[in-house]
């Protein structure tokens, strides 16, 4: 009984924060053993939070990424989302999860490769039960990207296609928004750019961002960083 | 089947003595043995015409052999040949497929330079080929020789002789300008020392005109001609390889005919002198002499093309050139044959065959 | 050195990735199987024939034949040959010993020119007991054993000989068959010498048949054995595809080692030499497997072949495939040639890379907007062409060009149809993963459409040739119960017991129907005339096509007659049209009746007509109509009173039986190479599949980090594939029916002679869809299974730099 009231009272406590890592490990199994990706991440965001994560290539950013959105499960840990542990979720739930709460902007191949620009858009919104043809018209010329509705992935340019992933994650109006190196492909002026309309877009829909980076320029614009080193933060 | 096959077949149940291998001779040696129900010549037989010109099936082999030395007005010699052989698998005639005489025609035509032959094979009993003594027909395919005669006279004093092949062939009219002659003892013709013997009677006395069809054109052609009709159903001992045979027209109106059988020791020879009117002597056993003079290659064989033949009880003495060395019947049984010409004692033409070599 | 390192590196790929190596390799062996087995059939199939046409028909020289349905009297042998052509005369009939029936061919031994004899009598003793009593058959080994102690004549066993024949001497041959002093042709041997009397003037009532090139048999048989080639090229076709797709995905995947290999120094010369060896040395391999499996495939099939031919044609067969130099050959030559076409591609492809071309695979198979309108273009203009063949074109050949163009024009057309279906079903749906589904199918459609296009081809020629032979079936069986109407079918040994059988049964049948047949020659084909009665039997069942409203009173005066259906169409007939049956008998054709299963033309006519002009007419064979519940008694009479064997006694429902055991025979081996396309077409599928499954996770992966499970999916590519295997098979349906028809109205009229009426069997198609759709299920398993059991990591790499 008293156990039970603990519990309550500590998911009453978390659900205030928006994320919460506890603990988390992740390794790899690799052809020299087991890699420790990550060795005990702790990490609170608050609700609209807009934070950096910087650390150099391989420090496990890509990994910490991954885990919050759902796509891959942690070896230890919590990963405690609006109050639930979403690494103790089964397929069928984390799917609905990165359906409706997270929204992830990748380095590339963002986009469904079948459907066009506008279908892209409106998938994740659709899925998520979302859409909303007014707010993906404002994100659509916001984006610059009118003239490219009606083409398909392969025919856009890399600086393109990250707008119209940007477009399609932030149409959905996930709570949570994860960027992993959004403008890596890109040159400096164009990933800035890409960039700037991404925090000035995801400030209107109120969402948590997480920004993985190893640009400390870009790090810099946001409101708080995060430094991961040797699979932990600094 | 082969060719060579039927060649087998005619040999063994035709004439093993003109079969050029010994072996096949022995090997078929065995059905050479006069038993199988065939009639075996006997002396004393009297010859019936013109029954006799017609074929006797029960008789093992037969045969109407007539060769032709001839001569075109340019004076340009001549040779032609065309024999028809009835060979007996059974001493009896039926009508159809199931006769059991099978026929062999050969015909040549001999120039100094060239010599042509060529040979059909059949089947008796459908009419393809076979012999009629009255009116006389001997026939293979289209080769014929037809009497004429005219009633009354022998069946064979006038005939037309005819072969056609792809390269050659004559027309020929015979007649009989002597009688028939019976050969050996009125025509038992002994054939060895051990007693083989046959029928034999020839016509040399023909009368020849004609023409000759070859490859440069036709050619009419004059000569005399001999025919020779033999029958028998064992004609050879079984060692005996193969025969040396002269016809000889004499310039003296004469004729001589001669053989030798060879075997292993001397060889056995026989010989008829025929007077110009037509009476036969058959010399005795021994009485002709013949003796090579020179060989030749003639198909990859050392083949004796002249010879030294002697009567010396007659004082005939002569020495015989052939018209055409290579007359080699390269028939399914090869064997020499050939117009020939002789001069010493006396001269004349006449035709050689040489078997067995 | 660097070259074994090269190579080594090369061929590393393939160790990764044995499953492709595997579908490769089975690929072309499979295709080449297919191929060279129906070569295997067909080389066997036509050898045999050259040899009993050479054998048996002496057909390389021309012969003398009767122009007017009379035996040839063996004095016009003598005739010519006393003329000095060189002729040989033959005389060939049936005759049965014991059980068994042989084609007996009477020969003259010492007349039959060279050429022609194949018979070696070896030597004399061979020869003299060919021609002198008892007499020799020379027969195969295989006949010999089945007449052995059935005959007193000596055997001679030869290996040249073919089953069923017997040659025997021609005077054995005359007693044999009890025709003293006939003949049935007199062969012309080639060299005759010039000047000879003309054959016209000689033998006036005989006509000159020329030397074939090409067999009857070999001319009848032509559509059957084009059937099997074209069987065994489609399969090729489709094996061809598996290699193409596999070899396009081996050099996209390997473009990074190509790279790092061309900046190690290796020439693209040296390069494209290496690759080529490899592609050669798989071609090889796989072709000898081929070669093995197609001789096993072939030899499986052959008696089959052997039966249909027998069955359909009449001609021998040997039911044992001997290894011709022919088949296999060309069976590695087409595995070699094959694998370079589908290479050809990818190879140009190579040969054109930049050195630092991105090593980033694309996409594969992708075809543009502008191929696939060059496709339509090309699918109408096969199709038009089709169209215009079937209009304009006669002969078996245009009738095989219009099943090419349809079923080439219909595949080539499929993908643009899909791609119309896909994009109508997409618009109408507004459901993301919906609209995604359809539009990702779409996408899907270059890469599959190669193996979907074998598919539609697999199973068109399914439902083409199923519906072609079950209609053909059932128009058989109903033909039958026509055709068969007498309950008793009796065979008499000899014309003396025939006459004692027409006695004894007067009293005891209500009729007795007889079946007398003479062989002629009429319009220059050889065929049969049949003579009937008058009888109401006839009347009521004979299966006529087309006929005057007297056409039986006609055929009774002997003014008419009745042709069957391949003699009609082959001639133009029509309805009083005259035929000369015999020198003083010419007849009009009052009536067409269907004579399946005959490839000669067949003649009807009145018996007294028939037999007064053609005295030997055989009367041994007789249909008897008795109540159906005496059929019993009279056949146990028969044989005990009147003493006649039990083999000569037939009756309706054993002779229909045996009918319909031979139909069915005929077509087993179409059934099982249907089975074998079929097959290749489901691994064409796998492996298109697994292609692209390897290719599809940038186009999942998206999807997937969305929010959708892996098992859906899973789901929804299997989803996928089952829609296209049943929108392609909806599409072959029509294709298939329109197939059928082409084969029943075009192809077996111009084979057979005959136009069958075509019906529609929907179960045989619910039957293939479900057999279809088993392989489809069957092909998509693996690929499915890797993506349900797909670590996350892999699908993550896609987002990362560079996989």
């Amino acid at each position: 009984m008293v156990a039970e009231s603990y519990i309550c009272v500590i998911v009453l406590i978390l659900a205030a924060m928006v994320i919460a890592l506890r603990n988390l490990r992740k390794s790899y199994g690799t052809a020299e053993g087991r890699l420790e990706v990550l060795r005990g991440i702790n990490l609170d965001l608050s609700a609209g939070d807009r934070i950096a994560l910087t650390g150099e290539s391989g420090s496990g950013k890509s990994t910490l990424l991954h885990l919050v959105a759902g796509l891959d499960r942690p070896d230890s840990g919590e990963i405690v989302i609006g109050g639930r542990d979403i690494s103790k979720l089964n397929e069928r739930e984390r799917a609905a999860y990165r359906r409706t709460e997270v929204g992830v902007v990748f380095q590339q191949f963002n986009l469904v490769p079948s459907l066009d620009v506008a279908a892209n858009i409106a998938f994740h919104a659709k899925l998520a039960g979302r859409h909303d043809t007014e707010w993906e018209n404002e994100l659509v010329e916001r984006l610059g990207i009118g003239a490219l509705l009606t083409r398909f992935p392969e025919q856009l340019s890399t600086g393109q296609q990250q707008r119209v992933a940007i477009g399609r994650t932030l149409a959905a109006r996930p709570g949570l928004m994860l960027a992993d190196e959004p403008t890596g492909n890109l040159d400096e002026a164009n990933g800035d750019a890409v960039l700037e309309l991404m925090l000035s877009l995801s400030k209107g829909t109120g969402s948590t961002l997480l920004l993985v980076t190893h640009s400390q320029r870009l790090a810099d614009r946001l409101d708080r960083q995060v430094h991961l080193r040797s699979g932990k933060l600094e | 089947m082969s060719v060579r096959s039927i060649a087998i077949a005619f040999a063994v149940t035709t004439m093993a003595s003109l079969s050029g291998s010994q072996a096949a001779y022995q090997g078929f040696a065995g059905l050479g043995s006069a038993d199988e129900g065939f009639s075996v010549p006997q002396p004393g037989r009297l010859f019936r015409f013109p029954a006799d010109h017609g074929p006797h099936p029960d008789f093992r082999i037969e045969w109407w052999y007539l060769t032709a030395n001839l001569e075109a007005p340019d004076g340009t010699q001549y040779g032609a040949q065309w024999t028809l052989f009835r060979s007996a698998l059974a001493p009896r005639e039926a009508n159809g497929w199931s006769s059991p005489q099978l026929w062999m025609g050969h015909a040549a035509v001999t120039t100094s330079e060239d010599h042509f032959v060529a040979e059909r094979i059949s089947r008796g009993g459908v009419g393809q080929a076979g012999v009629v003594a009255e009116p006389f027909a001997a026939w293979i395919d289209d080769w014929q020789m037809k009497g004429h005669a005219i009633p009354g006279a022998d069946q064979l004093a006038v005939i037309r002789l005819s072969a056609t092949a792809e390269e050659f062939g004559y027309e020929l009219y015979l007649s009989a300008t002597g009688p028939l002659v019976p050969q050996g003892d009125n025509g038992y013709s002994v054939k060895s020392a051990k007693g083989q013997a046959s029928y034999y009677y020839s016509q040399p006395f023909y009368a020849v005109s004609g023409s000759l069809s070859l490859p440069n054109g036709d050619i009419a052609v004059t000569g005399k001609a001999w025919l020779d009709r033999e029958w028998s159903s064992q004609p050879l001992a079984e060692d005996q390889t193969g025969w040396d045979w002269f016809s000889l027209h004499l310039d003296t109106g004469e004729k001589l005919m001669g053989f030798r059988l060879r075997d292993e020791g001397e060889g056995f020879t026989s010989a008829t002198w025929i007077t110009a009117d037509g009476r036969p002597d058959a010399l005795p056993a021994g009485a002709l002499k013949i003796v090579p003079v020179r060989t030749a290659n003639v198909a990859g064989r050392q083949i004796p093309v002249s010879w030294n033949v002697q009567i010396p009880g007659r004082g005939f003495d002569v020495t015989t050139e052939p018209l055409n060395e290579q007359a080699w019947m390269s028939t399914s049984i090869p064997y020499w044959e050939g117009p020939i010409a002789f001069r010493g004692s006396v001269s004349g033409r006449g035709y050689l065959e040489m078997t067995g070599y | 050195m660097t070259t074994w390192i090269a190579a080594t590196a090369l061929l590393s790929h393939w160790r990764r990735r044995p499953l492709q190596l595997g579908a490769l390799l089975l690929g072309l062996a499979l295709a080449t199987a297919l191929w060279s087995g129906v070569q295997a059939i067909n080389a066997e199939a036509r050898a045999s024939y050259a040899r009993a046409a050479a054998v048996l028909d002496q057909n390389g020289l021309a012969h003398l034949v009767s122009s007017n349905g009379r035996p040839i009297s063996q004095s016009a042998f003598v005739r010519l040959r006393r003329a000095g052509w060189k002729v040989s005369p033959v005389l060939e009939g049936e005759y049965r010993f014991g059980a068994t029936r042989l084609r007996v061919i009477g020969i003259d031994p010492l007349t039959m020119p060279a050429e022609t004899q194949t018979v070696d009598l070896g030597n004399a003793e061979d020869l003299l007991s060919f021609i002198t009593p008892p007499g020799t058959l020379v027969v195969s080994p295989e006949t010999a054993e089945k007449i052995r102690g059935q005959t007193g004549l000596a055997l001679r066993v030869s290996d040249r000989m073919l089953n069923g024949a017997a040659f025997i001497d021609i005077g054995m041959a005359q007693r044999l068959l009890r025709r003293d002093g006939e003949l049935s042709r007199i062969v012309i041997a080639e060299n005759q010498r010039p000047g000879l009397e003309p054959l016209g003037k000689l033998v006036p009532t005989l006509s000159v048949r020329e030397p074939n090139a090409q067999t009857d048999v070999e001319h009848l048989t032509e559509s059957l054995h084009l059937n099997l080639t074209a069987f065994g090229f489609l399969a090729f076709a489709v094996g061809l595809l598996i290699v193409y797709s596999t070899i396009g995905l081996a050099f996209e995947q390997r473009r990074p080692t190509f790279r790092t290999l061309r900046c190690l120094g290796v020439s693209l010369r040296g390069l494209a030499v290496l690759l080529l060896t490899e592609l050669v040395l798989f071609a090889v391999a796989a072709g000898a497997v081929g070669v093995a499996i197609g001789y096993l495939v072939a030899s499986l099939l052959l008696p089959g072949v052997a039966a249909t031919i027998e069955g359909l044609y009449g001609a021998s067969v040997p039911g044992t495939l001997s290894l011709r130099p022919e088949w296999w050959v060309s069976g590695f030559a087409i595995a070699v040639a094959g694998t370079l076409v589908s290479s050809a591609q990818s190879l140009l492809r190579l040969m054109r890379m930049p050195l630092l071309a991105a090593a980033q695979p694309q996409a594969w198979g992708r075809s543009s907007e502008k191929g696939r309108r060059f496709q339509v273009l090309a699918a109408a203009a096969l199709l038009a062409l089709s169209g215009a063949l079937l209009l304009w074109a006669d002969g078996l050949q245009a009738g095989f060009g219009v099943l090419g163009c349809l079923l080439l024009g219909a595949a080539l057309l499929l993908p643009a149809v899909l791609s119309g279906f896909l994009t109508l079903m997409q618009r109408t749906s507004s459901h993301a993963l919906v609209t995604w589904f359809w539009a990702d199918a779409r996408q899907q459609l270059p890469g599959l459409s190669l193996a979907l296009m074998a598919l539609l081809l697999a199973l068109a020629a399914n439902v083409g040739v199923g519906t072609m032979v079950s209609s053909f079936r059932l128009t058989f069986v109903g033909w039958l119960d026509q055709r068969l109407a007498a309950e008793l079918y009796v065979a008499a040994r000899n014309e003396g017991e025939a006459d004692r059988l027409r006695a004894w049964l007067a009293t005891k049948v209500e009729s007795v129907l007889p079946i007398s047949s003479v062989d002629a020659e009429i319009r220059g084909q050889s065929m049969q005339i049949f003579g009937v009665v008058d009888d109401p039997t006839y009347r009521k069942h004979w299966p006529l096509i087309v006929g005057m409203p007297d056409v039986w009173d006609q055929v009774a005066s002997g003014k008419g007659v009745l042709v069957n259906e391949q003699f009609w169409r082959r001639e133009r007939l029509r309805i009083g049209d005259k035929l000369d049956l015999a020198s003083d008998w010419k007849a009009a054709v009052v009536g067409v009746y269907s004579d399946y299963g005959n490839p000669k033309g067949q003649v009807i006519a009145g018996i007294n007509a028939l037999t007064s002009r053609y005295r030997h007419v055989s009367r041994l064979r007789y249909g008897l109509r008795v109540p159906p519940d005496q059929v019993a008694d009279l056949r146990s009479n028969l044989s005990d009173e009147f003493g006649l064997p039990p083999e000569n006694i037939l009756d309706q429902a054993a002779l229909k039986e045996q009918s319909r055991r031979i139909f069915d025979r005929t077509f087993l081996v179409t059934g099982a190479l249907n089975i074998f396309t079929l097959g290749v077409a489901a691994l064409a599928m796998f492996s298109s599949l697994l292609t692209l499954s390897e290719m599809r996770l940038p186009q999942l992966a998206p999807v997937w980090a969305t929010g959708v499970t892996r098992r859906e999916l899973a789901l929804l590519e299997l989803l996928r594939t089952l829609v296209l295997w049943l929108a392609t098979f909806i599409a072959a349906l029509p294709l298939g029916l329109a197939l059928a028809w082409v084969l029943l109205a075009v192809v077996n009229v111009e084979a057979f002679g005959w136009r069958l009426p075509m019906y529609i069997f929907p179960y045989e198609w619910i039957r293939l869809g479900l057999v279809a759709l088993a392989a489809a299920v069957v092909s998509v398993f693996i690929p499915l299974r890797r993506l349900a059991g797909l670590a996350p990591a892999e699908l993550l790499k896609v987002f990362a730099d560079e996989r």
